[in-house]
């Protein structure tokens, strides 16, 4: 694998291996693996003789964070934060061979550090276009590395907006699309979004957005035949932008969710709206058509899923819902003990949820029903997205971080 | 034979004189690296150049480690991070039989107060992965350092021995000395409780600085969040028997008011009742011992104005995204004598059950978070 990127990076590609998993919902940002590999779907992580069946190595993280791991190759990247307040900011990487750390980063926050005690200041998942890392907190730093942890550079977004916060923390991750490190970043403060080139740093463009609470994500969206576009959602609007210049392309308003970000599949992008509303942009569209609405798809904190032609959302009393992604017909639901703040990941036919307290749940899908497989208790606050790669899971608790998956 | 001799005589001066040269060379471009890195700025400002000179910084000697750690000094918080990878590379680099002469060429580093605060725990980080026996050696000399993380170890190393001390009053005695020398949230916190627990008395807003007594008026309009820039009567004088229209025309005049929270948090609902979508102005007096810079740190759940003495320190229009002692800090200049604090706080009209808290609290400190006391404050008050 590392022959085939090097090769790719000397064409100048982005490099995405089938088992990179390079940004929060995995490197199509859609949550699904479009793997047929299914990992394990019964493991239980407690006692040594519990762990050796399928817990192939757990690592203990030397900081906390709620952010979830990125995969690049066969290195695992994880971002997380110590101190008394929070300040000092780490990025971290292991190898995924045996959950060895094999360095670390440490930097110092220039933005605020002030977090409601569920989240943390390492909330935002890092990126990568297989090249570089890009790791975002919530004190604005946005903080590049090469994958051996050489500074590329370093932006400290609140020393140009210093408004831009809040005290709960914020957890928007960076999407790395077409040569720009996208962020969004929206308070009561200040709020803007902007996209810095992903090999010096330096700003390409940047555009405000209305002054409001908002922890959505930026999301990628490629329609067939056309350039990716970048999705903002914020609570008033959801805007497609050309990650480049920042242009937009189109714009939808709505009353949109706060929290749970859009996704995309092909030229459809869902978003969570009035439950959840679908519409469809083709390649160079300026405008959108609207497909459907579904108020039974209402999202809680994780964004939805799209895995095949269903989509999936978690609401906050923690009812999986599954929906028809050509008409938004409720198909089936299932009551999986919550709170979530963790998007879910689709492998095969099988969904993986982790709740506030750490509850792992497999669901096997199917067109009609769904049914809880499994159980698991990891024992830690778990708020981060599960990883997939391989065949193997990647779980980030609020101490360890595990992978599991077949010996 | 002789010209042999000459020109194998020649060849070794020039690669003397090479030898010579080549680490006042390296020297330069280390040196050079350092003054381009603390030249970065916001937007990216000085990226590119960054780039190379990080990368010839960050192979440098591990004898230039000092001079490294002492750029931090005149750092800007962006150029402090570049310089601070670039310390941590070379630190990963050096070979096992290099550190012990490293830890010893860091540790007056360490130890010299005259460096900034995170600098110093820099290099003690460093110091201590190459020196298993620095922790034990410094770390009780670090209870009242100006790092904050230096003293943050001090204090848990305090307590672990009072933990494993069997002399009731001894282990008291260190606690308490670990309270005293606290300033971190948490462990304030914790301690407070402990000697709480131990039947000690704890002042806490005199430990923190809170101021506890005001003067209060208000109600003034603050609809549609439009009163934030009304500049209201007392921006301009400070009459204690003055009376002005208020919100909805009606009069509002100033009253006394000594919180009793022991964070020094002032209810405005309770002191001034319920308002939405209003504004209210706190007033104090305070007696400096000297003048000076001091740290004013304020925690609201509401948009909030602070000044000092007429001017303006500072300014958040944040409504209802938390609160937290020293959610916001700024620094002012105190005069010998007295002083006037006047800050504005500004509620909403959100509906939430959640957003309506209407409150505030500010404390006077250094920049360590040392509480700076007014002359005339009465200890609890």
């Amino acid at each position: 694998m590392n022959a085939l990127r090097y090769t790719l990076l000397s064409a100048g590609l982005v490099v995405c291996c089938g088992a990179d998993w390079l940004q929060f919902r995995g490197s199509d940002n859609t949550g699904s693996t479009g793997a047929a590999k299914v990992p394990a779907t019964e493991f239980q992580v407690k006692t040594a003789e519990q762990a050796a069946k399928n817990v192939l190595w757990s690592s203990d993280l030397p900081f906390q964070g709620v952010s979830s791991p990125i995969i690049v190759g066969d290195r695992i990247y994880v971002t997380g934060v110590t101190g008394a307040r929070q300040d000092r900011l780490h990025v971290a990487c292991y190898a995924n061979a045996d959950g060895k750390l094999l360095w670390q980063r440490q930097f110092w926050a220039t933005g605020r550090t002030l977090c409601h005690p569920t989240s943390s200041v390492a909330a935002n998942t890092p990126a990568s276009d297989g090249r570089r890392i890009y790791a975002f907190f919530s004190s604005n730093d946005l903080i590049c590395l090469d994958l051996d942890g050489n500074l590329q550079w370093y932006r400290g977004l609140t020393l140009e907006h210093p408004a831009a916060a809040n005290d709960v923390g914020m957890a928007a991750s960076p999407l790395v699309v077409g040569g720009a490190v996208v962020v969004q970043v929206e308070s009561k403060g200040d709020s803007f979004a902007t996209g810095v080139d992903a090999t010096t740093g330096e700003t390409l463009w940047s555009v405000p957005r209305k002054a409001d609470m908002n922890w959505t994500s930026p999301t990628l969206f490629h329609p067939p035949g056309g350039e990716p576009l970048v999705l903002l959602q914020s609570p008033d609007k959801l805007t497609a932008h050309n990650p480049k210049t920042g242009e937009q392309a189109w714009s939808y308003e709505g009353k949109c969710a706060e929290i749970s970000s859009p996704v995309s599949k092909s030229d459809v992008v869902l978003v969570p709206v009035d439950g959840i509303t679908a519409l469809r942009a083709g390649a160079g569209s300026a405008n959108w058509e609207k497909l459907w609405q579904e108020k039974g798809l209402a999202t809680g904190s994780p964004s939805a899923v799209i895995h095949g032609n269903q989509v999936y959302v978690l609401n906050r009393a923690g009812v999986l819902t599954a929906g028809d992604m050509t008409t938004g017909k409720v198909l089936w639901k299932l009551r999986a003990k919550g709170p979530y703040w963790a998007t879910p990941v689709a492998v095969g036919e099988y969904l993986y949820l982790v709740n506030q307290d750490g509850t792992a749940n497999v669901v096997k899908t199917g067109a009609e029903s769904g049914e809880v497989v499994s159980t698991t208790e990891f024992g830690e606050q778990m708020l981060a997205s599960p990883a997939y790669s391989d065949g193997a899971l990647y779980f980030r608790g609020a101490k360890h971080l595990w992978k599991i998956g077949t010996p | 034979m002789i010209r042999s001799a000459r020109l194998i005589s020649g060849t070794w001066l020039c690669l003397l004189a090479a030898f010579a040269c080549a680490p006042a060379q390296a020297a330069d471009d280390v040196s050079q690296g350092i003054e381009v890195l603390l030249a970065v700025g916001p937007e990216g400002k000085g990226h590119r150049e960054a780039q190379a000179a990080w990368k010839t910084v960050s192979t440098a000697p591990a004898a230039r480690l000092p001079e490294l750690l002492a750029a931090l000094d005149t750092a800007g918080p962006l150029a402090a991070n570049w310089l601070r990878s670039a310390v941590e590379t070379i630190a990963d680099h050096v070979p096992a039989e290099e550190q012990k002469n490293v830890a010893g060429q860091l540790e007056p580093f360490v130890t010299d107060a005259k460096h900034v605060p995170t600098a110093r725990r820099l290099a003690y980080d460093v110091l201590a992965r190459f020196d298993p026996t620095a922790a034990d050696r410094l770390m009780p000399g670090f209870l009242n350092d100006p790092s904050t993380e230096l003293r943050r170890e001090s204090i848990e190393r305090l307590l672990t021995q009072a933990a494993a001390s069997k002399d009731e009053a001894a282990s008291k005695k260190l606690q308490r000395q670990a309270f005293e020398a606290a300033r971190d949230l948490d462990q304030i916190k914790s301690l407070a409780e402990k000697l709480e627990k131990l039947g000690e008395p704890v002042d806490l807003p005199s430990h923190f600085g809170f101021v506890m007594q005001w003067k209060l008026i208000g109600p003034f309009d603050n609809a549609g969040e439009k009163g934030f820039d009304v500049a209201y009567p007392p921006e301009t004088e400070i009459n204690p028997a003055a009376k002005y229209p208020g919100k909805e025309g009606k009069e509002v005049g100033w009253i006394d008011h000594t919180t009793t929270d022991k964070h020094g948090v002032v209810d405005l609902n309770a002191a001034l009742g319920k308002s939405k979508g209003a504004a209210a102005y706190a007033f104090a007096e305070f007696r400096a011992a000297k003048a000076g810079p001091v740290d004013i740190r304020v925690g609201s759940n509401n948009a909030v104005k602070v000044w000092i003495n007429g001017k303006l320190c500072d300014s958040r229009r944040v409504y209802h995204a938390g609160f937290e002692i020293d959610q916001y800090i700024s620094r002012a200049e105190l005069s010998a004598g007295e002083n006037r604090i006047l800050v504005k706080v500004c509620e909403n009209e959100q509906t939430e059950s959640w957003a309506q808290d209407w409150n505030f609290q500010l404390r006077v400190c250094d920049a360590v978070g040392t509480a700076v006391l007014s002359a005339d404050r009465v200890a609890g008050k």
